[in-house]
């Protein structure tokens, strides 16, 4: 405390151990709950269907719920973006089908595959540019615009692909993102190289406080948290190296798409937390009017929050042909809403201004493991379709009831 | 007498054919709380959004620190050293103390958000008004009392080196306790040498913390007096128009 005279003034990063966990349950109990409810719930709903099922805990299906959630988790990502802005985009998943659609066109014409992959990419970009143009700029509600976008590219895809049937998209370096598998010991360095990461950022901002003579948080909290990461990490990475198959060729490694999609998270999170362009996102769902009465344009964050929803949603489309190996014209209609339910599951608040991309990662995991353990138990869609339904309106429920709890201090107080 | 931090001569402004402001006259020097008040529809709020430069004068001169100026908008009021506490504070609730006040004046370092100085100069900040009802800069604004919010939105003026700050009703929502805090926060932001004007309804709060008190009454400055020299009967009197100032004291 160098520079600073003593004072009553803090940063809550005072205090041992003890104070500091008993600070963050304090928080917890004021509403900020975070992704703990869906934590809360994947536990539940592991345990519950590895009880019910023999096939649940096996290393195929481990494996595969993780490349399946690997689609949802990136639309659910993309998606955290506008919701932060208390916006919303329906048309997200069929953006994808459509930029899907325009990709196979491309690589029919003989364009090479990177070069059709960037002009998907390019199209989810004009997509919401055009998105946001229309809230931003002419204030029609994102939930109308987005709604139209949704019905226009159903048309649209038709009409690019003409009626019905699949067409292949033969690319190998396409289908191994979601079908192949890293080698072993690449698995293992690309997970040390996320510790060390993780742990280096945390080390550097310490230092930084430190220097400038502010109060540092017990280092114990700091390797506790890494420690629990690597762990958890370690796990994941060991059973997914493990042989998975049941037949003669074996199955081994972390699944391509995985790294990627952490990156994705990491890369998104890192914008949010630690950039301008981050703060005045949360500043402009949290108050719009404070934000441009600070001089952010409050314009300019919402065009952008959709250019980077709709290009992270074609991210999301790419993974889905990478897996299924075809385009066809029906493809997003009804994951985005999917996307929507995972953001939320996990924490994110629709009121705008509340939520981190790992909370939607979290979300996507529980929307999938009910998907995953209800087809494993023999259940009809249908069931599944109500269990998600519900969770969804549960944790709505919990958001609005949390958002309530932390507005209602001013009355209290 | 020094120079007055802000000086208003003969301003005007008019919407259409509505008259809001027939000349009026203003000082406010650094170290003093000069209240603002007057009825509903005297001119208040268009008085304030010159200064600011949401809605500049017509006519008339406007002196900062001597120098006649032109505000034409609220980026260049601020620039100069002009900050509004508006009514609703325009805080963001999700974000903590510390953001709020470095709100689109964020300290960058290495592409990234510099927390750690941010940190450091709002609770320097919160220190010199000798703030202690805040517990810690990283606490969600959600979290705070309106006094509190109040503090906040105040202290951001500081951190911005404000030379004029005024206030819109800044107990208007608060309770005792909290409107007591408050006032002695305003009058410590004065004596660390900025100018403070107070819009206020609230004579009991002007009588307590301000220097001298300019009363509009239908577009006119009727009166700008000391508050030692006046009483709250005859202030209530020139606010309604019963009374006239005749200036012999």
């Amino acid at each position: 405390m160098s520079n600073l005279t003593p004072t009553s003034i803090g940063s809550g990063h005072e205090g041992n151990l003890r104070e500091q966990i008993s600070a963050y349950f304090s928080r917890v109990k004021n509403g900020e709950m975070g992704a703990l409810p869906a934590v809360g719930a994947l536990g539940v709903l592991a345990i519950l269907f590895g009880s019910l099922s023999p096939y649940f805990f096996t290393k195929l299906n481990i494996a595969n719920l993780f490349v399946q959630t690997a689609e949802l988790t990136t639309l659910a990502v993309a998606l955290v973006f506008v919701i932060l802005l208390a916006e919303i985009d329906l048309s997200a998943g069929v953006a994808a089908g459509v930029a899907m659609d325009i990709m196979y066109l491309s690589l029919k014409a003989g364009v090479p595959w990177i070069a059709a992959v960037v002009i998907a990419l390019v199209f989810g970009a004009i997509v919401g540019l055009i998105l946001g143009w229309f809230v931003a700029r002419i204030g029609v509600p994102s939930f109308v615009v987005t709604l139209a976008f949704f019905l226009g590219f159903q048309g649209l895809a038709l009409i690019l692909l003409g009626d019905g049937g699949l067409f292949r998209v033969e690319v190998p370096e396409i289908k191994a993102i979601m079908n192949e598998n890293l080698p072993p010991v690449v698995g293992w360095g690309l997970l040390a190289l996320m510790v060390v990461v993780s742990l280096s950022i945390g080390l550097w901002d310490r230092a930084r406080r430190a220097k400038l003579g502010l109060a540092v948080r017990p280092l114990s909290i700091l390797l506790t948290r890494t420690a629990l990461l690597a762990a958890l990490g370690a796990f994941i990475v060991f059973i997914l190296n493990e042989n998975r198959s049941a037949a003669v060729k074996p199955i081994v490694g972390v699944p391509i798409v995985i790294p990627i999609v952490v990156t994705l998270i990491f890369a998104g999170t890192f914008l949010l937390d630690r950039t301008r362009f981050g703060r005045h996102l949360y500043a402009v769902g949290g108050n719009p009017e404070a934000a441009r009465r600070a001089g952010i344009k409050v314009g300019m964050i919402r065009i952008s929050a959709f250019v980077i929803c709709s290009m992270l949603a074609v991210v999301s489309g790419l993974f889905h042909v990478s897996r299924i190996g075809v385009v066809e014209a029906a493809a997003g209609r009804s994951i985005v809403l999917s996307g929507v339910a995972a953001a939320v599951v996990g924490g994110v608040s629709l009121f705008g201004g509340r939520g981190r991309l790992v909370h939607a990662a979290i979300g996507a995991m529980v929307i999938s493991m009910i998907d995953n353990g209800l087809g494993l138990l023999g259940l009809s869609a249908g069931i599944s379709f109500v269990v998600t339904g519900s969770v969804l309106a549960l944790a709505a429920t919990i958001d609005a009831l949390s958002r309530k709890r932390s507005g209602g201090s001013i009355a209290r107080s | 007498m020094d120079t007055p931090v802000i000086e208003l001569s003969g301003v005007k402004k008019s919407f259409g054919p509505v008259d809001v402001l027939k000349g009026v006259d203003l000082k406010a020097y650094a170290g003093k709380v000069t209240a603002l008040v007057g009825d509903n529809g005297a001119g208040k709020s268009t008085l304030i959004k010159g200064l600011s430069g949401v809605q500049p004068y017509d006519e008339g001169i406007v002196k900062f620190n001597g120098e006649a100026i032109n505000i034409h908008d609220p980026r260049q009021a601020g620039a100069i050293g002009i900050e509004v506490v508006y009514q609703d504070l325009a805080l963001c609730e999700n974000l903590d103390i510390v953001q709020n006040m470095f709100l689109g004046r964020e300290e960058i370092s290495q592409l990234t958000l510099n927390e750690s100085e941010m940190e450091l100069q709002a609770t320097k900040a919160l220190q010199s008004l000798s703030v202690r009802t805040v517990k810690s800069v990283r606490q969600k604004v959600s979290s705070l009392s309106g006094g509190q919010r109040q503090t906040v939105a105040i202290a951001r003026s500081v951190l911005r080196n404000a030379k004029l700050v005024i206030l819109d009703e800044p107990t208007a929502a608060l309770g005792v306790a909290q409107t007591e805090q408050v006032l002695n926060l305003v009058r410590r932001l004065a004596d660390s040498g900025v100018a403070v004007i107070i819009i206020s309804h609230n004579l009991v709060d002007v009588f307590k913390v301000c220097d001298d008190i300019a009363v509009l009454y239908l577009g006119r400055m009727v009166a700008q007096i000391n508050t030692i020299d006046t009483n709250q009967a005859d202030v209530v009197g020139y606010i309604t128009g019963t009374k006239s100032y005749d200036g012999d004291n």
